[in-house]
């Protein structure tokens, strides 16, 4: 029944429309521009690329970028120090209490009648006659440099504690671990406060040392931060490690002959180097929120020296008559916590491997 | 036209994803009977597994069908609402997959999955529906039934899981079953068993199967048509006896050449050069070419269309037009 | 026959398990012997489990072997001399995905090697060593400074054997190559070894589960089941005349990519599942699915024994 004819291709498609040259058997170069590769990205770029597509990552880095920005190039610019109590030619001004932003005390106005010129107070001044704004600033400095540098200690003890751990296994691993849940079982706050209590007891540093400079609460409330926190880091970087050993990666090193210090430097380290970073990141902010809160219960740095805690603290008393006293610290410990937190997250969804599709 | 079971019609599917748009499938079409076991064969990225997917429409969040037809008894499956498609996925047409493992919940007992099956898809309830479990555990050929319906996936090895699942799949007689890869992780042996069984089954029940594999083995075993995938689009389909012995496609005969040869094994092979298709980029002409040995200019900017070869076989290849341009074209 | 390159002797490996708070030795390979000619190759076929791959890397010292002897050209491979070993035995893996260190760009990845055994003087050296590797395994010297993430499976695999070829190893243990890569792919790294093969005359064991490519790659052929090897025999003599009824099973159970050839073929489908390995049944492994099994293959386990021309089978009945 099947008409034979009907399968010639002759009959399915009009031939006419070809030519010869058609069938001319294509080029390798021809062939080959058909096949192309994708544009090579490095891991950092194509991560990069991903962080900048986010824009509540952005976001972030901006406002990051403008604090940090501004708590470095303020204290060039505004003519006050921060323990500093105002003062006209030489004179203590004893006005320039609890000033409004952008006011000046009646001293100063006299002073600027009189031709002088006098840098604004863009915050006001607190209650013992101190340029609001730069101790604002310098709270922010001290805030970010604990936050900062307690995470860095987190993270070298904890990398070391955790990539140890992880990497031999077995018994040793049994132990450290446990050692680390005792340490996680510890009301952590209580303890926080107990060492912090003790050790302004009994630290001291040679005078003119850079510790010194810092201030016995100030390196007492890193080692604290330290001695807490890097259980959480150890934890995460040994699991890492175990989940990073058992690709075969690993074991083809170990069958090129590779040493365990190499295989840790070469290929372990760097594979858990992008979590590493976005749980450093994280950190941070909640260093700085509990730097805040120990400087707010008033065991945080020691006076004058503020930090944005203590600034709250101290905007208490006065919190009905001059409520920006609180507002100005409070908001740029929302504002750091929170673009910390959003970059964080932009920085672990972009370099997290295990989230890629 | 429309006495098919099954007529899938110029589908096309896409995955949105931040790279671009990836088409899977594109512009594929072919027919089931019932009855029919048909093999769908490509390597990985060849859009057989997203066509399977597309019948069943239960493609990834990023997925969607952009154009063309799935014809159900005449009726077009992509119109359908959410609820009509839960209707026919199970009671019409059922889907096992490649890892048995990852498709059984491990936190529920094979019973409790099972009877959810039933009771989803059919009117038995309470001591009936544990009965039907049973009495599909007994089909597939799983001993002992009463005992493993209170057994956990992982007290199952891989073979016996894939059964539960294809008991699952059977659990209110469908029309057609798409085992999507069933065998890829099982050993030889356990393939077998399980190849027998559906094979045994089709015959049993009289449902159509789609069978979608990379493997040429099972393809040839199993299948009474086949059809060949690369890059989304079918490069030929017919039957298992011309697609083997009467290959059209360049493909499918760089395919059939690059697999040992049973009759002369110390035969060097002879691999299809080149790298797999990149989705993102996909060439304007045919999408084999890059790899091609014989590939033309015209290969390079225009897409083949599909022709008839004879009434058992299509193909998709401009060599087959450039003999028929040239004269030599042999009625059949 | 010459000296053979790799002899394996009674090669033992259990892994302690612990369930609870017992702990049971899983018998991953138990004593397995087997030897390995100068630029030949030796399939290792069994199924998921059989303890394959770890025959494979106990071999390399991988794993500290429970017991047993591993000679390498009439040396005995220890702890001590394993560093220096390694640069005559190397291995390829099987998942071209995980065996590459994301992180490092091709060129890295193929130098280790000649770091870690220092075997180049300078940079420029090194450079063009791993470009002359590059080329002998067919990648494009251009793509050196990218990431393995940019490459297909197959040039993925490329690159895994650049790097084992890198120390110019005599052999090389190939752990399920090709099982990862599509069947276009396959015959490309499989027609690479064989070249590699001989222009280098390195041997190789193959491990794999596809028995068609074991069979066209290897000149001979070891089954193994349940830790042991039940049947070793040149290529061709084991798929004409298997003996062991495991080995006659596997074949027949192989999908042949020909439609009238593989339907015609009578089928033995083996009942039930692989017993676990904690869990052995007493004598031989196999008999909880054979169909010859009698009442002395429950008693006693049947040893490898010679049935001529180099054929070694374990069985009491066939």
């Amino acid at each position: 029944m099947e008409n034979p004819k009907k399968h010639l291709l002759s009959a399915q498609i009009d031939l006419s429309k070809f030519s010869e040259a058609n069938f001319i058997p294509a080029t390798e170069d021809e062939k080959r521009q058909q096949d192309v590769m994708s544009e090579s990205t490095t891991f950092f770029k194509d991560g990069m690329r991903k962080l900048f597509k986010n824009p509540l990552a952005v976001a972030s880095l901006i406002v990051l970028a403008c604090i940090i920005l501004t708590i470095i190039v303020a204290p060039m610019i505004v003519p006050y120090r921060y323990e500093e109590i105002l003062s006209v030619n030489g004179r203590r001004d004893k006005g320039a209490k609890n000033l409004a932003p952008f006011t000046y005390s009646e001293m100063e106005q006299k002073y600027i009648a009189e031709g002088g010129t006098r840098f604004p107070h863009i915050f006001g001044t607190d209650e013992q006659c101190r340029d609001y704004f730069i101790r604002v600033v310098y709270g922010t400095r001290i805030s970010l440099s604990v936050g900062f540098f307690a995470s860095i200690i987190v993270l070298i003890i904890g990398m070391l504690y955790g990539s140890i751990s992880g990497y031999l296994g077995g018994r040793v691993d049994l132990i450290m671990m446990r050692i680390v849940d005792i340490i996680y079982s510890l009301p952590d706050m209580l303890i926080i406060i107990l060492l912090k209590v003790v050790l302004d007891e009994r630290l001291s540093f040679p005078a003119g040392s850079f510790l010194a400079k810092l201030g016995t609460s100030m390196v007492s409330l890193f080692i604290v931060f330290g001695l807490l926190y890097w259980v959480g880091m150890a934890r995460l970087i040994r699991g890492q490690i175990l989940s990073i050993k058992e690709n075969e990666y690993i074991l083809a090193a170990r069958a090129i002959g590779a040493s365990s210090g190499r295989i840790i430097r070469k290929h372990i380290i760097p594979n858990c180097l992008s979590v590493i970073i976005i749980s450093t990141a994280l950190q941070i902010p909640s260093a700085i929120f509990t730097e805040s809160f120990l400087s707010f219960v008033g065991i945080g740095v020691k006076a004058p020296m503020p930090s944005l805690g203590s600034l709250a603290n101290a905007a208490r008393e006065g919190l009905q008559s001059y409520p920006y006293k609180l507002i100005f610290p409070a908001l740029m410990i929302c504002l750091i916590v929170l673009s910390l937190n959003l970059l964080g997250d932009g920085l672990r969804d972009a370099f997290d491997p295990k989230l890629r599709r | 036209m429309s006495d098919h079971l099954l007529s899938v019609q110029n589908l096309h599917t896409s995955f949105f994803t931040d790279a671009g748009e990836v088409q899977a499938v594109n512009g594929v079409n072919f027919d089931l009977d019932r009855g029919e076991i048909l093999g769908i064969v490509g390597e990985s990225g060849s859009g057989k597994s997203v066509t399977a997917y597309s019948i069943m429409q239960i493609l990834a969040e990023t997925g969607r069908i952009v154009d063309g037809k799935i014809l159900y008894n005449g009726e077009d499956l992509t119109g359908w609402s959410e609820k009509q498609m839960q209707a026919f996925r199970g009671k019409c047409c059922s889907i096992i997959f490649q890892d048995p493992m990852t498709s059984l919940n491990p936190v529920f007992t094979i019973g409790s999955q099972m009877k959810e099956a039933v009771v989803l898809h059919t009117d038995k309830r309470g001591s009936d529906a544990d009965a039907r479990v049973v009495e599909l555990l007994e089909l597939v050929g799983i001993n002992e039934p009463r005992k493993r319906v209170k057994q956990y996936p992982f007290e199952l090895s891989g073979g016996m899981r894939q059964r539960v699942m294809i008991a699952m799949a059977l659990a209110c007689e469908p029309d057609i079953l798409i085992a999507d890869e069933p065998t890829t992780a099982l050993d030889v042996t356990i393939q077998a068993q399980i190849l027998e069984l559906i094979q045994g089954l089709q015959k049993k029940l009289g449902m159509a199967v789609i069978l979608v594999t990379h493997d040429l083995g099972v393809i040839a075993d199993m299948c009474d048509n086949i059809v060949v995938m690369y890059g989304g689009r079918i490069c030929e389909r017919g039957t298992a006896h011309e697609i083997f012995y009467n290959p059209r496609h360049e493909y499918t005969k760089g395919l059939l050449r690059s697999i040992p040869n049973v009759n002369n094994m110390k035969k060097k092979l002879i691999p299809i050069s080149g790298t797999p298709i990149n989705m993102l980029n996909m060439p304007k002409g045919c999408a084999f070419c890059a790899r091609c040995d014989s590939a033309m200019k015209i290969c390079l900017t225009e897409v083949p269309e599909e022709l008839w070869i004879n009434e058992n076989h299509k193909a998709a290849c401009w060599l087959n037009i450039r003999d028929a341009f040239r004269g030599k074209e042999e009625a059949e | 026959m010459s000296e053979p390159l790799v002899e394996v002797k009674n090669l033992k490996q259990y892994f302690p398990v612990r369930s609870g708070m017992k702990t049971q030795m899983l018998k991953a390979v138990d004593d397995v012997s087997f030897t390995v000619g100068q630029g030949e190759t030796l399939g290792l076929v069994g199924e998921s489990g059989c303890g394959k791959t770890t025959v494979g890397r106990t071999l390399l010292r991988l794993y500290e072997p429970t017991a047993g002897e591993v000679r390498f050209d009439g040396e005995l491979v220890t702890d001590k001399n394993i560093h220096a070993m390694r640069k005559q035995m190397q291995m390829v893996f099987q998942d071209p995905y995980s065996s590459l260190d994301p992180r490092m760009t091709v060129e890295d990845i193929i130098g280790e090697p000649l770091d870690v055994h220092h075997l180049c003087s300078g940079r420029k050296e090194r450079r063009e060593k791993i470009l002359e590797l590059m080329s002998y395994v067919g990648l494009n010297a251009e793509h050196a400074r990218r990431y393995a993430h940019e490459f297909s499976g197959g040039q993925r695999q490329r690159i895994g054997i650049a790097r084992a070829l890198a120390v110019n190893p005599k052999f090389i243990v190939c752990d399920e190559p090709v099982s990862a890569l599509d069947v276009s792919i396959q015959a490309q790294v499989i027609n690479m070894f064989e070249e590699l093969q001989e222009k280098l005359g390195v041997a190789y064991l193959f491990i794999a589960h596809d028995l068609l490519v074991v069979h066209h790659i290897s000149r001979r052929i070891a089954v193994m089941y349940l830790g042991k090897i039940v049947e070793i025999a040149d290529a061709d003599e084991l798929n004409e005349h298997p003996i062991h009824p495991y080995t006659e099973s596997l074949l027949s159970a192989v999908p042949i990519p020909d439609p009238e050839i593989t339907r015609a073929r009578q089928r033995i489908i083996l009942e039930g599942d692989v017993p676990s390995p904690l869990n052995m049944p007493s004598g031989c492994a196999f008999r909880t699915r054979c169909r010859y099994a009698t009442e002395q293959c429950t008693r006693e386990c049947p040893a490898l024994s010679n049935r001529g021309g180099g054929h070694q089978v374990a069985c009491w009945n066939r």
